[in-house]
């Protein structure tokens, strides 16, 4: 009796599994079948296996290109995301101010702040009067103020856990401050840096708000923007293109996840690993 | 190199003063041991000559040089931490030749260095490993060699054997006697290890909460420690410190000085470098080693409490009227515990200390 409960209790339980999987995977499952599909409409349905969106993808003029923008803006933006919170984060941990724990996490606060919507106005006035509306730098500017904080305050952490005796090791050497930065304290929180850039990457790449409000020309605008201008004639989302693009939009950022898992297993901080 | 400080004193924030008005000079190639119990400032000297502490007031010089203000790469120092420091990202040849690597030196040729230096240090087969794939004792080595790289001027080792089992200690205290010999480096050794110091030392300085309490070779240390704090802390087993007094004798017939001494009841002869400065009624603490002790008729009288065997010989603590007395005794001579024991103190082998302030008492 309880063995049949038992086994009751086990089918039920997968099939609830399998109701919820199928509810996420679902979209992901469109997103790979609509692409190659003529006329594709919301509905999942069996490929035709036809490359004719992808073709009819290359004619929209700024398809491709932004896809190489959103590529430039998301390394140029983690590169300076990395750089600056990789300064603030060691000059922190190492200069130990009076409440430094309030700073970070006031830090913290701040940064869903800075690129949050309701600062976009005053960000937006504020581009215009640098004469940095539509330039690329003052997107990476935006972007990179709204990453830093949560990137410094992550890093701060890698860096307290650093063993100073190594620094002082190199300094006896001889090594200037930038030298024992360089050569012994980034090595030591690369799993750190790396974590924060693909953060960094991956934020930026899916980054509609800013880039749409502070690109003018079409021909700059990254992925994420692009993606929001596909309609038929009719006013209609063009959902064979859409879905192409979308496709090839994911694409890059899945790469970037496997090869960073098998680089460094993914790590988020606090040790949650996959 | 020639070192010296003179008067320096370290106090950290807050008032703990590490280093108190500390004065001592290391001859030029000499291997010199700072030896004092935890706490007492060792690793604060030596980082303050490193470089890595600046001292609040006094004077460092490497050999004519005052570096008192010089930033720690500008010293032609190398250290080596406790825990070795080394840089768990870097291979070990990249580690022994970092320190090549920021004097500029090109790439083969700090390469060869490395291999060198390494092949002499028997870590050949691990150049290309990291760190953490070593043992403790070949890290230690990784570590001696990116020191002797640079071919520094000055050696600091910070407790470099503490990490080391019992047998590899040895071992490497060897190994580090000779390579500092074939080098001829000034070196500066810091440990609590007492036996570790007599071992390895030219000359030792004994601390005591930031202040020398002794420099002298290991002989002169071990033999006529100049305090009681160094009586204690020299020897593998403590020397027997008893209070006594000074009583008159057939010395001096005007009484002014005396040659003789009462202690637990036992007349003992003053000795010669302390005749003529002690007088009768003078408080005194008679120091004297286990290794020293013999059985006699008329000495002081106790009941057999603790046997510890220390290999060759046993140690024997005997209870008795006053504070207990220890001695050794040959293996295999062992007395049995309860027994009663009468021992005095082997002629000649007598130190006398002030009672009240605790330092030797000889002409000298
Ligand atoms: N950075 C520091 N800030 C404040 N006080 C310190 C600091 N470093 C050491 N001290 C204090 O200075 C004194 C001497 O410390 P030091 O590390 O030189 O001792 P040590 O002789 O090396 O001891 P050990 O044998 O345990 O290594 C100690 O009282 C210690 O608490
Ligand atoms: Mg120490």
């Amino acid at each position: 009796m309880t063995a049949v409960r038992t086994v009751l209790r086990r089918i039920g339980f997968y099939v609830l599994l399998s109701l919820v999987t199928a509810f996420f995977a679902l979209p992901m499952l469109w997103l790979v079948t609509a692409p190659f599909t003529r006329h594709p409409t919301f509905a999942v349905t069996w490929p035709d296996f036809t490359l004719a969106n992808f073709r009819a993808l290359t004619d929209s003029p700024d398809a491709l290109s932004s896809l190489y923008n959103s590529a430039a803006l998301s390394l140029s933006t983690m590169l300076l995301t990395v750089a600056a919170a990789a300064l603030a984060a060691y000059a922190l941990s190492k200069v130990r101010v009076p409440g430094r724990g309030a700073i970070l996490y006031l830090l913290l606060l701040l940064s869903s702040v800075i690129t949050g919507t309701a600062v976009m106005v005053p960000i937006f006035q504020l581009m215009f009067r640098l004469r940095l509306l539509d330039h690329d730098l003052g997107v990476i500017l935006v972007l990179t103020g709204g990453l830093l904080p949560a990137a410094i305050f992550i890093l701060t952490d890698f860096m307290d856990t650093m063993p100073r005796l190594q620094e002082e090791s190199a300094r006896v050497f001889g090594a200037n401050s930038l030298q024992v930065f360089g050569h012994v304290v980034l090595p030591n929180v690369r799993p750190g840096l790396a974590t924060i850039a693909v953060w960094a990457v991956v934020n930026v790449w899916g980054d509609f708000l800013v880039p749409f409000l502070l690109y003018r020309s079409p021909d700059k605008r990254p992925a994420a923007v692009t993606l929001n201008t596909f309609y038929t004639e009719g006013g209609r989302p063009d959902l064979a293109l859409i879905s192409t693009f979308s496709l090839l939009y994911s694409v890059p950022m899945v790469i970037m996840f496997l090869f960073v898992s098998r680089r460094y297993g993914f790590r988020l901080h606090g040790g949650i690993t996959a | 190199m020639r070192v010296a400080l003179e008067a320096v004193t370290k106090v950290y924030d807050g008032d703990v003063r590490a280093l108190d008005e500390l004065s001592l000079e290391i001859a030029d190639g000499e291997f010199f041991v700072l030896l004092g119990p935890s706490g007492c400032g060792k690793t604060t000297l030596l980082r303050t000559i490193a470089g890595l502490e600046t001292a609040t007031s006094g004077t460092v010089r490497i050999g004519e040089r005052d570096v008192t203000r010089l930033p720690p790469g500008d010293r032609d120092v190398a250290m080596v931490f406790q825990d070795y420091a080394l840089f768990p990202h870097m291979t070990v040849a990249d580690n022994i030749a970092y320190p090549l690597r920021l004097k500029k030196v090109p790439r083969a040729e700090r390469r060869a260095k490395a291999a060198d230096t390494a092949a002499r240090l028997s870590l050949g087969p691990y150049l290309d490993h990291r760190p953490a794939q070593l043992s403790g004792g070949q890290q230690q080595r990784v570590a001696l060699a990116r020191a002797m790289a640079t071919r520094p001027t000055v050696f600091l080792l910070d407790e470099p054997l503490s990490n080391l089992d019992a047998r590899l200690r040895l071992e490497a205290r060897t190994f580090l006697k000779k390579l500092q010999h074939d080098l001829g480096v000034t070196t500066v050794f810091v440990t609590h290890d007492q036996a570790e110091a007599l071992a390895l030392a030219d000359r030792i300085a004994v601390m005591e909460d930031g202040r020398v309490r002794q420099i002298g070779t290991p002989r002169e240390v071990f033999q006529r420690p100049a305090n009681i704090f160094v009586a204690g802390f020299i020897g593998s087993t403590p020397m027997n410190l008893l209070e006594g007094e000074c009583v008159p004798g057939d010395g001096d017939p005007t009484g002014s000085w005396t040659d003789e001494i009462d202690v637990a009841g036992l007349r003992l002869p003053v000795p010669e470098e302390a005749t003529g400065l002690v007088g009768p009624g003078d408080k005194i603490i008679a120091g004297f080693r286990p290794e020293y002790v013999r059985e006699a008729e008329d000495g002081i009288e106790g009941r057999v409490e603790i046997v510890e065997n220390l290999g060759t010989t046993s140690l024997v603590t005997l209870a008795t009227t006053g504070p207990s007395v220890q001695l050794t005794v040959p293996e295999e001579r062992e007395p049995a515990i309860g027994t009663t024991l009468r021992v005095a103190p082997q002629p000649g082998r007598t130190l006398l200390y002030h009672a009240d302030d605790g330092d030797l008492i000889d002409d000298s």
